[in-house]
């Protein structure tokens, strides 16, 4: 019986295995070995051992530049307007309204964000915001095209996925707490920093890990906003494999960013630890 | 507070209303509404390029799905109540394939693909007579490989939810293993599945990045649409971009009322 069990298993993964095996593990190992490797003279890939490649990283630095620093602040700007928007959702909304009002956070996500991020050019560009600023006298403002409009795309892109885990989290909120405490004599403000704000940082935790993962692989939002000023690691990888077709030199920036994501993910689950730590001291209180 | 969240509920909706709105303007240019007319919708209906793109689209994107979909659940089924090293390689596996940007994962597939085809294709070309190029099977395998990841997570969490004493009930009962899954196990994950495969097919439509590198030189209503944007919006991709966001609405929605029913069942 264990046997015959075991063999449904194999066979049962044995697709999903393959699949993974030739279009996940064999791609990235191929991106590993030729980060290693040179640059073919006519474009492409020539077979070596060496670190130039990596040596080389600091040409493509302001691509890195501009994902370290607009990742991390859109990261922080879609949890600033998360927030308050979860915590009005999870404690204030009343049951009737939860429901939808929640599924109208998630609907824009599940549009093409392709299109969703085009409609910016509208609101950025010379007939938008800046058009508007301007009828109201205050001065000429270039917007599209901008590290602004690129903030502005990926704090729209992701900002329901923000939402979400922090939702979840306040939602578990124990509510009795926080009526003990208030008759207990603390202000709201104290309340809210000692028991709303430590319970809801698994969720605030996952929320901008998520936002933040995905932004520093983005790719389309600085190609449709950024018109091609801003770039992410994402636009230079594009541009490296399609235009100067420098495959061995691209390997290395992939696997660069992999690893930067993997950093992430490490200080992440790190943090979970310790906050997770913490959300037990609340429960014993 | 409310004002706030309405505030929110506007910077979320008020882009999506723009493109709806200016897909119904009468007017050539993109960026002003001049009357209202549905002439651009019947335009990019009857345009060849865009009806040809989204033949294309629905093509991978069903077949992408159907196959995500068979071998996400076979591998959900394999690794619920599993331990061990096989257990801990596919979890990782999974979360890779999620984690790893798009960008990476069609860059890293197009430099790989392209080796192996250099490769075998002189081989391929004497004993078949035929060459392996990027297109329709690199899209399909492509987007497969990642939507049978969403598809495990969503079938894997929905059997671990569900009461295993019912499988023991029904083998005690001299069930067969195939009769207990199809009578017992099957129409419990039915609601799961079936989401996972909308889930996988709506990504698949509306995925842009891994297609624009293993497409080769077939177009991708997202690929057709991304080209354009870059020579300039017009009102007619306005009306396909609408037709698009509506499409893949429906399709989730109803991923959503089914994995809904489906928890709401399991607990009740």
């Amino acid at each position: 019986m264990a046997i015959t069990q075991a063999r449904a298993r194999a066979l049962l993964l044995t697709p999903a295995g393959l699949w993974y095996a030739a279009l996940l593990l064999f791609p990235l190992a191929v991106v590993l070995i030729f980060s290693f490797g040179e640059r073919n003279p006519i474009g492409g890939y020539a077979p070596g051992f060496t670190l130039e490649q990596y040596a080389n990283l600091p040409a493509r630095f302001a691509a890195f530049r501009n994902t370290l620093t607009l990742a991390p602040l859109g990261t922080v700007a879609a949890l600033l307007i998360a927030y308050p928007l979860a915590y009005y959702l999870a404690i204030k909304v009343s049951v009737r309204w939860k429901t939808t009002l929640l599924i109208l956070v998630i609907v824009p996500f599940w549009t093409s964000i392709l299109i969703r991020s085009y409609a910016w050019i509208y609101l950025l560009g010379g007939n938008g915001i800046p058009a508007l600023l301007e009828a109201f006298g205050l001065g000429e403002l270039r917007l599209i095209n901008t590290p602004f409009a690129v903030l502005v795309g990926i704090v729209y892109g992701y900002l329901p996925l923000m939402v979400f885990p922090i939702y979840v989290a306040l939602e578990k909120l124990d509510k009795s707490l926080l009526e003990a405490a208030s008759d207990l004599g603390a202000p709201p403000w104290r309340s809210f920093l000692q028991i709303t704000l430590p319970m809801s940082m698994p969720g605030v935790m996952t929320g901008s890990m998520l936002v933040f993962i995905l932004l520093t692989g983005e790719f389309l939002i600085p190609a449709i906003l950024g018109g091609g000023k801003v770039f992410f690691v994402g636009n230079a990888l594009v541009d490296l494999f399609l235009q100067s077709r420098n495959w061995a030199f691209g390997s290395a920036v992939a696997v660069a960013l992999i690893v930067i994501m993997l950093i992430v993910v490490a200080l992440y689950t790190r943090a979970v630890r310790r906050f997770g730590v913490r959300r037990d001291d609340v429960g014993l209180m | 507070m409310r004002f706030y969240a309405v505030a929110v509920y506007g910077f979320l909706y008020l882009p999506i209303a723009i493109i709806a709105l200016f897909s119904f303007s009468a007017g050539r240019s993109a960026s002003s509404m001049d009357g209202f007319s549905t002439g651009w919708y019947v335009r990019a209906l009857s345009n060849p390029f865009v009806m040809e793109a989204l033949w294309t689209s629905l093509k991978v994107a069903f077949f992408s799905a159907v196959l995500a979909t068979v071998s996400g659940t076979m591998a959900a089924l394999a690794l619920t109540g599993m331990k061990g090293r096989l257990r801990a390689i596919f979890d990782v596996l999974v979360m890779i394939a999620v984690m790893i940007p798009g960008v990476v994962i069609g860059i890293a597939a197009l430099i790989a693909l392209a080796t192996a085809f250099s490769a075998i294709n002189p081989w391929l070309e004497v004993v078949l007579g035929r060459q392996l190029s990027m297109g329709l099977g690199t899209l399909i395998g492509l987007h497969g490989m990642f939507t049978m990841s969403l598809v495990v997570l969503l079938v894997r969490g929905r059997l671990e939810t569900f009461d295993r004493a019912q499988i023991e009930a029904s083998n005690d009962l001299g069930a067969s293993p195939l009769g207990t899954f199809l009578q017992v196990t099957l129409p419990q994950i039915a609601p799961a599945i079936l989401a996972g495969f909308l889930l996988a097919f709506t990504f698949s439509f509306d995925d842009f990045i891994m297609a624009f590198f293993v497409a080769g030189s077939e177009t991708t209503l997202p690929i057709y649409i991304f080209s354009s944007i870059r020579r300039g919006v017009t009102p007619e991709i306005n009306a396909i971009g609408t037709m698009v966001m509506v499409a893949s609405l429906t399709l989730l929605i109803i991923a959503q009322i089914l994995l809904r029913t489906g928890t709401l069942r399991a607990k009740g």
